[in-house]
């Protein structure tokens, strides 16, 4: 696709203006705002790490937080005992996480286990981990790993020390990186033998594609991206425990977005993480209105399946068809 | 640490697992029939225990005899919710299943905290104090009771599925549907007795678990991942596997918690389902498939 | 060019549980020819498909694809051989687009270029007259043109051999004689030797230079398409079935 056919039709265009609108939000809105819009960012990339997985590859990860914690603690606990950068540490965060994913995909794929049971896999590894760093107390332990903070007068990207907005800006080009370079995964050989995996394994295999080796790529690819968020979270927050960074609930929240989006496509996470927030923002000021604790999560959860018994396959195919989106991709 | 010790220990996990394998045989049984993995399980177990804590506390009904109360109670429960809503997913991808149940789960969990709180509840009987002596084993009343209670809600299972013309109809429909409903049986009627019995099961091992532990609303997720290990432990769909996984579980959650720091306890849990799911996936019990 | 047939089915077998489903089924398919498996329901057919072309493991025998032996490979790396193969119970990438479908077999050409294997694609569905389909979602298409993507797919692996399994069932007689013609063409100008499963006896006869005839898991006669109608063995078990 040219660049010119990239820019024309609606979607790209909406696309295009919102992406401008987010370039200059720091300008105009509050703390709050922006913490909001961090969050919002942050789900997306994260759902869209997830998204190459299963949504390209077909492949069900229910421990992703396995991988965020992974790129959380390499990058913090290099800064912590070393003082490395988290560029640097970022870089060993993707290497660790690719390759323990490449040994729950060699294990997973080489002895069948399969859809549910794979999923199933993938959480003991995620909840092995979790047990495992809360013993270990080079990195803490069940205490904690905390970040020093330092007051600076100014942003030091070098070291990821800074105001809200340097994070902001951080996110916003984590998304945007991530959904170019899902883009382009697509449009690649890769990108189609992954759906054919995803649509039928068989078929895929008699048509001669190494599903295995596309299979493992598509398991290291997913995590080391989804380190990358964890990286953030490390820095963002400033502290991280084993028991929330890896827990079951994190691996669950992650992957509501690209559902409720719609699995499989390329704004999906996106949407699925700004209709995520934007309802729980709702249902917090409603909780907090009628102040009874749990009414937000009922809410939530009620959301969640009136989305899923009208639209299974996620609200984003559906406006995509209804209002003739489709200019840009899928 | 002398042997007599280990013997109290390994027996009081092996009388727990008794429990947590009657948990889990809703899940086996409800996979077995339709392939709907419950992810909502560990939040009716929740939901079934703070049942059994308002009966006790309010009306005074100890849980055995409350028993078939929310074992009744948890099979409408589960009926209804397979008839309104999650039959309509039957043929759905695992992921939308997935979510499908999520929801569920997240909206039981949620009302159960808004109902009763956070904070832990447990009830204290008589017999909470009383233990039995054999020789130089000494076991907790209330935790015999649970096991053989729970035993016995197993039997009582079995038989169903052995003798009656429902729990046959049922097999027929978990070996093949389409066959089931050629032959003229309402699988919809059938899959949502189902649902209810497997949500009976779960009902029944949440009375016989609050005599042995405190509930709060954020067990649920734990007690679903438990049930998740057991079931596939001793084999999805098995029944006799359910109760050996239970077992297993039991014990290796008991030893672990004395020889080991018990915070590594899930651990070795975790680690025992890692290697069940790679080198034996339809569980110890289950058939080849 | 060696002289070694395309295909070499030696003694070939395969038991399930001890239930013999294929048992010592010789055949040969030579260079260029195309050669029909057929016999009636039940007579292993699929199954030599499957174990020709790796999709279930030999229990005993060999297969020799263009004088190399191939005993014992994988699906994927026989069709990376030079095998492609049909699926009597078709297999679409359903969520992908028709056009996507055949890419998929085409990518591994030319350094996995999407641009080039989109047209190399576009020109297979042209030739199977499903070009103007290419965008549609395959899920939406019908039975007969599913068999057909599943043959275009096929065709985009670049096959030497190609497997085809009841591609003309539930096709109407003049979609029939389509396939036929579109099928004479390709082996006629790029060589391509075919090997098809059919019952359709009207494609058989059209199409084959060579009829293999199995009945319970075993080769009962072989000849040309007039000569095995008329064998006895042949008969005996058609119209035993049909009567029945």
């Amino acid at each position: 696709m040219s660049a010119a056919a990239l820019l024309s039709g609606r979607g790209p265009r909406l696309l295009l203006a919102l992406l401008a609108a987010l370039v200059a939000a720091p300008l105009g809105v509050g703390d709050y705002a922006l913490s909001i819009l961090i969050a919002v960012l942050l789900q997306a990339y994260l759902g869209m790490s997830w998204n190459v997985m299963m949504g390209f590859a077909g492949q069900f990860s229910l421990g992703h937080a396995l991988y965020v914690g992974l790129g959380a603690y390499a990058s913090g606990t290099l800064f912590v005992h070393f003082g490395t950068s988290p560029w640097i540490g970022m870089l060993a965060g993707m290497a660790v996480s690719a390759a323990v994913g490449s040994v729950i995909g060699l294990l997973g794929f080489r002895f069948k286990v399969m859809g549910v049971y794979f999923a199933l896999l993938t959480i003991a590894f995620a909840e092995f981990t979790r047990v495992l760093f809360d013993h270990w107390g080079w990195v803490g332990a069940s205490s904690g790993l905390v970040l020093p903070v330092t007051n600076r007068a100014s942003d030091d990207l070098w070291l990821l020390r800074g105001s809200p907005t340097m994070f902001y800006y951080l996110i916003l080009a984590m998304t945007v990186g991530g959904f170019l370079f899902s883009r382009s995964l697509l449009m690649r050989r890769i990108g189609y033998y992954w759906q054919a995996i995803r649509e039928n394994e068989d078929a895929a295999d008699a048509l001669g594609i190494p599903v295995f080796r596309c299979k493992m790529i598509a398991v290291a690819v997913s995590a080391a991206m989804t380190s990358i968020g964890g990286m953030f979270i490390a820095f963002f927050s400033n502290n991280l425990f084993p028991e929330s960074i890896f827990s079951m609930h994190r691996s669950l929240e992650l992957i509501l977005g690209p559902i409720i989006g719609g699995v499989g496509t390329l704004f999906g996470p996106i949407l699925g993480a700004v209709l995520l927030t934007a309802m729980g923002e709702a249902f917090t000021l409603m909780g907090e209105t009628i102040g009874i604790d749990g009414v937000k999560q009922i809410a939530y959860g009620v959301c969640l399946l009136v989305i899923l018994i009208l639209k299974p396959g996620g609200v984003w195919p559906w406006l995509r068809t209804r209002f003739g989106l489709d200019g840009g991709g899928k | 640490m002398d042997a007599t010790f280990f013997l109290n220990v390994t027996s009081a996990g092996l009388l727990t697992g008794l429990v947590y394998g009657l948990m889990a045989l809703g899940l086996s049984v409800i996979f077995g029939v339709m392939r709907v993995v419950n992810f909502a399980h560990g939040d009716m177990m929740v939901v079934a225990m703070y049942a059994a804590f308002l009966l006790f506390t309010k009306l005074g009904i100890q849980p055995v005899p409350a028993l078939p109360l929310v074992a009744g109670g948890l099979f409408v429960l589960g009926y209804l919710l397979q008839r309104l809503v999650i039959n309509r997913f039957l043929g759905a991808t695992e992921h939308i299943q997935f979510l499908l149940l999520l929801s569920i789960a997240i909206i039981i969990t949620n009302g159960v905290l808004m109902v009763f709180g956070p904070d832990a509840r447990n009830i204290q009987l008589d017999a909470s104090f009383e233990s039995y002596s054999v020789g130089p084993l000494v076991l907790d009343k209330v935790r015999v009771i649970a096991a053989i209670t729970a035993g016995g809600v197993a039997a009582l299972l079995w038989a169903f599925f052995r003798y009656t013309t429902t729990g046959t109809a049922i097999r027929a429909c978990a070996d093949n549907p389409v066959g089931a409903r050629v032959v003229g049986l309402n699988v919809e009627q059938l899959y949502a007795v189902t649902f209810g019995i497997g949500a009976a099961c779960v009902g029944a091992a949440g009375c016989l678990l609050l005599l042995l532990v405190d509930v709060h609303p954020h067990l649920s997720s734990d007690y679903t991942l438990l049930g998740f290990i057991i079931v596939i432990l001793g084999g999805l769909g098995s029944l006799g596997g359910a109760l050996l996984g239970g077992i297993l579980v039991g014990l290796s959650e008991a030893l672990s918690g004395v020889l080991i720091a018990p915070s590594l306890k899930s651990m070795f849990s975790f680690g025992l389902l890692i290697l069940v799911l790679l080198l034996r996936p339809q569980g110890i019990l289950g058939k080849k498939p | 060019m060696s002289t070694a047939p395309m295909l070499s089915v030696d003694n070939i077998g395969k038991s399930f549980r001890g239930l013999r489903a294929v048992n010592a089924v010789t055949f040969q398919v030579p260079r260029g020819d195309i050669v029909a498996l057929i016999g009636p329901n039940g007579a292993g057919k699929t199954t030599t498909f499957n174990l020709i072309a790796g999709a279930l493991p030999l229990s005993d025998g060999r297969v020799m694809l263009d004088g190399r032996d191939v005993t014992g490979l994988g699906q994927a790396r026989i069709c990376r051989e030079g095998v492609g193969r049909t699926f009597q119970i078709v297999k679409p990438f359903a969520g992908l687009s028709v056009v996507e479908n055949v890419m998929v077999g085409a990518l591994r050409y030319d350094g996995g270029d999407v641009a080039k294997a989109r047209a190399a694609s576009l020109d297979i569905l042209n030739l199977l007259e499903l070009g103007d389909k290419a965008s549609l979602p395959a899920q939406t298409l019908t039975l007969p043109d599913r068999k057909r993507l599943e043959v275009a797919r096929a065709l985009a692996t670049r096959p030497k051999l190609l497997l085809l399994d009841e591609v003309m069932a539930g096709l109407r007689p003049v979609e029939c004689d389509r396939m036929v013609a579109i099928l004479q063409g390709l082996n006629r100008e790029t060589g391509l030797t075919i090997l098809l499963i059919e019952h359709v006896m009207r494609a058989v006869m059209a199409l084959s230079d060579h009829v293999v005839v199995l009945h319970h898991g075993e080769k009962i006669a072989e000849g040309t398409p007039s000569e095995v109608t008329s064998h006895p063995k042949v008969l005996e078990c058609y119209l035993g079935e049909e009567h029945a």
